[in-house]
Order: C-alpha cells, then sequence, then structure tokens
C-alpha cells in the first residue's frame, strides 16, 4: 500500500454553514489512490501549537486528483483550518487506514451522523460508480437543518433518494436515524456502512445484531500518528484485547468490537 | 538506494557501536519502522529503536491513551508490546532488512525479567545494541521505578550487561530529584552509553467532563515542551559519565540536535516529531550534512561537548 506525505495546495474553499467548512485539496498521489473509509492526517498551522495532525475522513475525490475533507470547527485544529484560504498549501499525509469493504451484491446502506457522514458521501458516490444496478440506502441525520442539508443535496446530486432525520426536527424525521431505519423494510442481504457519533454507532451495532444484518461501523479515537506507531487510538476489541483504529480500522465489523452501551 | 549525502562526516561512535550519523529515532515512536518506510528512507538514519519489548506480550492501557497539551502530548500507553518471543518471531525479519543499526528497547517489572530478555536476544541476528527502559515499576520493590534508585537501576544494568553480547544503553528517567546519580550508578553497573530523557510524569483535565483526560490519569509528557528540561539533563549527566550519552526530548529538526551535541550529547533520538513530521529523522540527517559542510568541519564530533561557556 502507499501513502505520501505531501503539501497539497486547498484550491476550493466552502464554508458549508457557520461551523462546517469543506475544502478541496489537489494531490493526484492521494485522490487515485484512496478508497472510501479512509482518512488522511492533516497539519493545522506550521507551529507547535497545536502539535499533533488531526484526523480526517477523505469525503470524495474527483478526477483522481482532488479529494475534499469536511470538518466541523470543534477546537484549536479545526479552528485554525477553518481559516485557510484557496491557494494556501496544508501539509497532508495519506491515504490511511482500511475503508469499507463493499459488494455488490449486498443491499449496501449508508448511514450516517454529524461529520460522520463525510465518509459516506466518497462511498456512496463510489457504490454509485462500481454498483450501478443496486444503489445505497441513504439514512443520514444531524443536529440541524442547516448543518444537514448541504451534505443532502450531494446524495442527491448522485441521484440517490435520501432519508434524514435532525435532532431539532428542522429537517426530516425528528428524531435519530435509527427511528428512520425502522420504518424502513430492510432486506436481510443488508449491510450497513456507519459512520457517526458513538451513541448511534453502539445502536446501529444493536439494531443490526437483532435482525443478523451485517454491520460496518467508522470508529474516531484519539490519534497522534494515524500510521499504526503510537498505538494511541485503540478501540477494545473481540479479537485480543484492543484493536488499533487507524491501522486495523478505521472501519470494523461491528461484531468485531467491545461495546459499551450506557 | 539514494547515495550518502555529501561527504560530510556524521559518523559518531556509542560503545562500541559505530553510527554512520547521530540520529536515532526513539523507542515507542517509530513503531517496528517498517510503518515509516512509505516516508523515510529508513537506510539513511543513524539507527532506528523498536518500541518496547517485555518477556509476555502486554495489553497496554485503556483509551483515552493520549491527549495533546501545550506544545507536546501525554501517553499513558502502557507500554503495549507483543512480548519478546513474537518480537523475534514476527518482526525481527523486516528489521534485518534495515541496514542501519536496530536497537532494541527492553522493559520489566523484575530484574529477572530483564535478564531474561536479554537472553533471548543473544544470537538474534540484526540485534544491533540493547536499550534499557529503567522507567518501570519493579514490582518486588513496591512498584518504585528501576530508574529512581541508584542501586536497582545499577542492578538491572548489570543483569543486562551480564549475558549481552552487544552494547547496552540504558535509558533514564527524568522522573527523579539528581539524575546524575542514576547515571552515575549505570556507568558503575556497566553501561555502554546512557541515553535520556523518557518522558515526564504529567497530568491534563478535561474541564468539560470534569475527568482526567487520560483513563490512566497520569501520563508521560514528550515533545518541544520538554526540551528544556531534556538539554539540562543531558548536559548534567555528560559533565557527570565518561560513557557516550545519547539526547532525547523534543528533537525535531538539525539544529535541535546540534544543541543537544554541544550539551554533550554523541547522538540523539527524534520521538513525538515523527508523529508530525514522518520524515523528521531523516531531514534532521540532512540538515546535520548541510551544517558541516557550511561550518567547515572536519567531522560532527568536534560538536560533541563543546558548548560555549565563559
Ligand atoms: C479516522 C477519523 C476520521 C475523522 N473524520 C472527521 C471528518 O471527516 N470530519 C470532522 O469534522 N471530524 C473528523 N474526525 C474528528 C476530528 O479528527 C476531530 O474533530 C479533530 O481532531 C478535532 O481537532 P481540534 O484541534 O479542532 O480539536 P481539539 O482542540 O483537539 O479538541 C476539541 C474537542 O474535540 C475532542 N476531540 C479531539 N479529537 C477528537 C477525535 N479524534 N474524536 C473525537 N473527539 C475528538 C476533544 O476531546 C475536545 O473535546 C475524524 C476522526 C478520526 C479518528
Ligand atoms: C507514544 C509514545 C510511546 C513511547 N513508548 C516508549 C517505550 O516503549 N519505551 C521507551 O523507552 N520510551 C518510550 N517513549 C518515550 C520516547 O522514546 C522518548 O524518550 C520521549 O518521548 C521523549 O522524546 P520526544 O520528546 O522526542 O518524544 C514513548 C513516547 C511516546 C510519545
Ligand atoms: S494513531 Fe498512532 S497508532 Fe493509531
Amino acid at each position: 500500500m502507499s501513502q505520501f506525505q505531501e503539501k497539497t495546495q486547498i484550491i476550493r474553499f466552502e464554508q458549508l454553514s457557520s461551523d462546517i467548512v469543506r475544502l478541496t485539496l489537489d494531490s493526484p498521489d492521494i485522490a487515485s489512490r484512496a478508497k472510501p473509509g479512509q482518512f488522511v492526517m492533516v497539519k493545522a498551522g506550521e507551529g507547535r501549537d497545536p502539535l499533533l495532525r488531526r484526523p480526517f475522513s477523505i469525503s470524495q475525490t474527483s478526477n483522481e486528483r482532488h479529494f475534499q475533507i469536511l470538518f466541523k470547527v470543534v477546537g484549536s485544529g479545526t479552528s485554525i483550518l477553518a481559516h485557510y484560504r484557496v491557494g494556501e498549501y496544508l501539509s497532508v499525509l495519506g491515504p490511511l487506514g482500511n475503508g469499507y469493504q463493499v459488494d455488490c451484491d449486498d443491499d449496501n446502506c449508508l448511514v450516517g451522523g454529524g461529520m460522520g457522514i463525510a465518509p459516506l458521501l466518497f462511498l456512496g458516490k463510489w457504490l454509485v460508480r462500481v454498483c450501478p444496478q443496486n444503489p445505497p440506502l441513504v439514512v443520514i441525520g444531524a443536529r440541524t437543518a442547516a448543518e444537514l442539508s448541504p451534505l443532502v443535496k450531494d446524495f442527491e446530486e448522485l441521484g440517490l433518494r435520501v432519508h434524514t432525520a435532525t435532532d431539532d426536527g428542522s429537517l426530516g424525521h425528528h428524531g435519530f436515524v435509527i427511528d428512520v431505519l425502522k420504518t424502513i423494510n430492510l432486506g436481510s442481504s443488508s449491510r450497513m456502512h456507519v459512520c457517526g457519533p458513538y451513541p448511534m454507532m453502539a445502536a446501529m451495532h444493536l439494531f443490526c445484531k437483532e435482525r443478523g444484518l451485517s454491520c460496518q461501523v467508522s470508529m474516531e479515537t484519539h490519534m497522534a500518528c494515524g500510521m499504526g506507531a503510537c498505538l494511541g487510538c485503540i478501540v477494545p476489541s473481540r479479537k485480543g484485547v484492543y484493536a488499533h483504529a487507524c491501522s486495523d480500522g478505521p472501519v470494523f465489523d461491528a461484531k468485531e468490537l467491545v461495546w459499551k452501551v450506557k | 538506494m539514494e547515495s550518502e549525502i555529501s561527504g560530510a562526516d556524521l559518523s559518531v561512535s556509542i560503545g562500541g557501536l559505530r553510527l554512520k550519523n547521530p540520529v536515532m529515532t526513539a523507542s515507542g515512536t517509530f513503531g517496528y519502522a517498517k510503518e515509516f518506510e512509505p516516508y523515510v528512507n529508513l537506510h539513511r538514519l543513524g539507527a532506528v529503536v523498536v518500541k518496547g519489548i517485555s518477556l509476555e506480550p502486554r495489553a497496554g492501557n485503556p483509551p483515552p491513551r493520549i491527549v495533546e497539551t501545550s506544545c507536546g502530548m501525554l501517553n499513558a500507553i502502557g507500554l503495549e508490546n507483543v512480548g519478546v518471543d513474537r518480537f523475534i518471531s514476527e518482526k525481527m525479519e523486516s528489521l534485518q532488512a534495515v541496514t542501519v543499526p536496530v536497537v532494541v528497547n527492553i522493559l520489566g517489572d523484575t530484574v529477572n525479567e530483564y535478564r531474561e530478555i536479554a537472553e533471548r536476544l543473544v544470537d538474534v541476528e540484526g540485534v544491533a545494541a540493547i536499550e534499557v527502559n529503567i522507567s518501570c515499576p519493579n514490582v518486588k520493590k513496591g512498584g518504585v521505578a528501576f530508574g529512581t534508585v541508584p542501586e536497582m537501576a545499577a542492578a538491572v544494568t548489570a543483569a543486562v550487561k551480564k549475558v549481552s553480547s552487544v552494547p547496552v544503553i540504558v535509558k533514564l528517567s527524568p522522573n527523579v530529584t539528581d539524575v546524575t546519580n542514576i547515571a552515575r550508578a549505570v556507568e558503575d553497573g556497566g553501561a555502554d552509553a546512557v541515553s535520556l530523557i523518557n518522558t515526564l510524569i504529567g497530568m491534563a483535565v478535561d474541564l468539560r467532563s470534569r475527568r482526567p483526560a487520560l483513563a490512566n490519569v497520569i501520563g508521560g509528557l514528550s515533545g518541544p515542551a520538554i526540551k528544556p528540561v531534556a538539554l539540562r539533563m543531558v548536559y548534567q549527566v555528560a559533565q557527570t559519565v565518561s560513557i557516550p550519552v545519547i539526547g532525547i526530548g523534543g528533537i525535531e529538526t538539525a539544529e535541535d540536535v546540534l544543541e543537544f551535541m554541544l550539551a554533550g550529547a554523541t547522538a540523539v533520538q527524534i520521538g513525538t516529531a515523527n508523529f508530525v513530521n514522518p520524515r523528521a529523522s531523516e531531514e534532521a540527517v540532512e540538515g546535520l550534512a548541510r551544517y558541516v559542510t557550511e561550518q567547515k568541519l572536519i567531522s560532527i564530533r568536534e560538536m560533541i561537548g563543546a558548548l560555549v561557556l565563559s
């Protein structure tokens, strides 16, 4: 597998909502090799504070040359990244991690919450291309319509039908994505590709377990290196005690993990 | 393989181990080297030091294990590793392909465990030196770290030295009142070199949740934030012992390396910087070569301990 450490130029900057930004980066090396579910490690600023790179899912690629990251401003690193402008360069490491496993014979279902929707956009685009006869079902949720609408539009541009849920009811179902899924008749060959906040993924694991459905989740952890060197990014696993989110994941079969249900 | 960098003489010698340049990678920050192959030409480094190995496999601490702090990071990995037997059977093969010296970092709960790991590494092809991490609790002595009591530090050193056929580097803990006492003790115990510093014990609190940021509550601080402490300790130890000193702590660039050499280090290790810039070690080597050429030095060794004090 090949990974790259590159200075990539920002060729597009989009402010999708008050605190959500999308950057399009120019990197043929990364864009042409990336698979849905993989991520990059990005250095915010040149200085030593913040020191470590930050992980972001690759949320789309185009022309084998550009890729996008989509992020919400939550702290020091993301607020610095939100101040970059077109033409400036960002140091990026990637593509990293394993990515989602896809099979066109499955009824693929993309289930995302909040920024967890980022990698699913890439996966949706991939599935539309690779499995044109069997387009995926998309169920995504966020806090409010302002956060969700721009992403719904992206899926719709792919020709996909999108089911939505928001915490405040401002778009789609008032509540959780899992409530929406419960109203859909899911075939036994459904495969869930999930990314979102931990409680949502834990609930999806139970949902799929009860129905005997396959469930892949993308795990978020604190990462220092993103490439299997620091051993910081562990998730409790049934295979051995811990798995490493950056090198064994970030995508796991939900059954292989140990879930903490609150 | 790329050609060697210019003609600058960067070679140094650590207790009989010849390095083509003074830049090593620090244990626990460079995996088993393979992880860095996409980014770094490993053959250009002085040496690589692998993740700490114990007698039995260790699962390590629960998450979260890392948290960033100002200009640094705290880690409580808990010495997760595959154990010495699997290390030899699974990891050594790819390390044998690395043409620079490979230093194996070891750790234990008892003096006997250290000795036993060192014994199993005897005659393993590709092990150029052993680095002994003495920042671990001695379970037979109520969990006091070996590296904080001169007698215990000396005992571990002597036990490993007795069975090893390769140079033994003892890695010192900074979490002591006077590091020179420990350095003297391990020199007397037979160490071929000392390396310092390991991480400084620290803590971070997440105000929002009112919890410690690390599941283990306390962890080891590393990165640029610890460099002044590391430099001070390297300086003091280099004044005290006559064996080579390997400087560690917050090193990122060739300038950092040179500062540690002025303070008395014969070689250095780059740790946390590998996470931020996987090419940091190779870039430091390139920077050293430029410096030697620009300053018209005959050898980089002229820098060792050449701090101007008056
Ligand atoms: C594989 C992977 C893919 C990711 N993809 C995306 C993405 O596509 N879009 C996106 O917006 N975010 C994504 N994240 C999360 C993103 O990395 C964090 O939001 C970011 O690191 C925060 O950096 P900061 O400096 O702004 O925040 P900090 O100042 O570091 O922290 C602010 C707050 O966020 C928390 N935090 C920090 N890092 C993480 C983390 N990794 N996971 C959960 N909480 C964290 C901190 O505990 C703190 O409460 C991903 C994380 C991983 C591991
Ligand atoms: C994530 C991480 C894991 C580490 N693991 C080990 C280890 O297994 N054995 C050891 O002797 N030192 C270990 N260290 C300490 C480093 O080798 C080094 O002494 C320390 O980080 C200071 O150098 P730095 O500031 O360049 O990182 C670890 C450090 C970090 C950050
Ligand atoms: S982030 Fe460093 S090992 Fe996974």
